[in-house]
């Protein structure tokens, strides 16, 4: 869940993080009840001297700066480079950090779609994710009716994400339930052979990595 | 922590416990059948850490497959072929081939 | 299928609602909770673990869980987390929950 993922990591990754100008975005409407509490144990919070406002600050923007874009240059990478592939399936939490990305310590497991298998990843009790890779997670990541569905109706799921998968493909989907991280590998699309590492970047979304889409230029059948 | 139990395609069932307040094993699998898809390394008991322990020794963590038309085949025919979940040691059995 | 289920969080095959694939911009109250969290769960601190964080949010109870937003559970778990470690007093907390308010007006 963390959620509730594991967040002790935020310290090891402080020096990845670029610097931000700016606020979190205002607040709109009047203060809900909640609202209200979060405001107030932050200024509690504030005054024991538990936490400071500069640390809550640079903590946002730690959060703000890991996108998905992160993820997406690893698959970029995987999809060029055949012996750093073999190394990201192996052993994701190494693979990543010869990149730079500290995962510890919830190592990561790639999981590789083939022209055999799609696998899809989920969190059915909380929100475990890999924050690390991919940023926060959306919400429907977070929702009751993913974490319902996905493994009972995956195929119904994704074309609701607008993805008609090859009925074919065996679907294999993986339950974060404690202390590992997924990543989907997904297929390189067909007619990249000439794709530079920043095309092939761009054609992979966050939505591809969790496993309910494909890449962009993926054709189904 | 002791010597991990199980190995890459041992035949498993995961236990039904109840009683405990926080666990990492959902419904679904307990008391269903599956295989060891791998051994994940040694980590902190979720269940003693929940209510201020240590979580120590650590324990060993497996992802075990299920087969999802055994898990769902009441419920759906679009279900999953296969589902991968974590489980630590202590909520599976050993599983004796014949059965 | 299987009707066991460990808390309000086990959500496997219990519900079929389409899912809503649009994603909402986080509200500055949504990151900073996600922020005091990691900062009261991180090395420095660890006022407490992220397992002590989930039970938190399992014992809200099947109601208060079901009628709140992700975010807004995290606010009521790390809530109930200060007040029994006794960091916060309910107290002092109800008044400046009042304060704010008052603020806001």
């Amino acid at each position: 869940m963390t959620s509730e993922d594991n967040y002790s990591d935020n310290n090891v990754v402080s020096k990845q993080v670029h610097k931000h100008d700016h606020t979190p975005p205002a607040d709109q409407g009047p203060v809900t009840q909640v609202q209200a509490i979060q405001i107030a144990m932050q200024e509690l919070l504030i005054e024991k001297g538990l936490v400071c406002a500069e640390e809550i600050r640079e903590t946002v923007e730690l959060i703000d700066s890991i996108t998905p874009s992160r993820g997406a240059e690893v698959v970029a990478r995987a999809w060029l480079d055949p012996e750093f592939k073999s190394r990201l399936l192996h052993n994701g939490t190494a693979a990543c950090l010869e990149m730079g990305i500290d995962l510890r310590p919830t190592p990561l497991v790639v999981v590789e779609n083939t022209s055999l298998i799609h696998n899809i990843v989920v969190c059915t009790l909380c929100s475990c994710y890999p924050r690390m890779l991919l940023g926060l997670p959306p919400d429907w990541y977070k929702s009751t009716a993913y974490r319902s569905r996905i493994i009972i109706e995956p195929r119904v799921v994704l074309l609701e994400f607008g993805t008609n998968l090859n009925p074919e493909l065996s679907i294999r989907v993986h339950d974060s339930t404690a202390d590992m991280r997924y990543l989907v590998l997904p297929q390189r699309p067909n007619n990249t052979e000439n794709f530079s590492l920043n095309q092939l970047t761009e054609l992979v979304t966050r939505d591809c990595m969790i496993g309910v889409t494909l890449p962009k230029n993926s054709v189904t059948s | 922590m002791t010597a991990q139990r199980f190995t890459n395609g041992d035949r498993v069932k995961v236990a039904e416990i109840t009683g405990r307040r926080h666990v990492r094993t959902p419904g679904y699998i307990q008391g269903r059948h599956g295989v060891i898809e791998r051994f994940c390394g040694y980590f902190p008991n979720p269940e003693e850490r929940s209510i201020g322990l240590t979580g120590l020794p650590k324990i060993a963590l497996y992802r075990v497959r299920f087969s999802g038309a055994d898990l769902f085949k009441e419920l759906s025919s679009a279900v999953a072929d296969s589902i991968d979940v974590e489980v630590f040691e202590h909520w599976l059995r050993e599983v004796e081939d014949d059965i | 299928m299987s009707a066991k289920r460990i808390g309000p969080h086990d959500v496997a095959g219990s519900v079929v609602d389409p899912v809503d694939t649009t994603a909402h911009e986080l509200a500055g109250w949504e990151k900073r909770i996600d922020a005091l969290y990691k900062l009261l769960a991180d090395e420095k601190r660890c006022l407490f673990v992220v397992d002590e964080f989930r039970l938190a949010i399992e014992s809200l109870g099947p109601d208060v869980y079901n009628t709140h937003s992700y975010y807004e559970r995290w606010v009521l778990a790390i809530r109930d987390i200060l007040i029994k470690k006794q960091i916060i007093t309910s107290d002092e907390l109800s008044q400046r929950v009042v304060d704010v308010l008052d603020r806001e007006v």
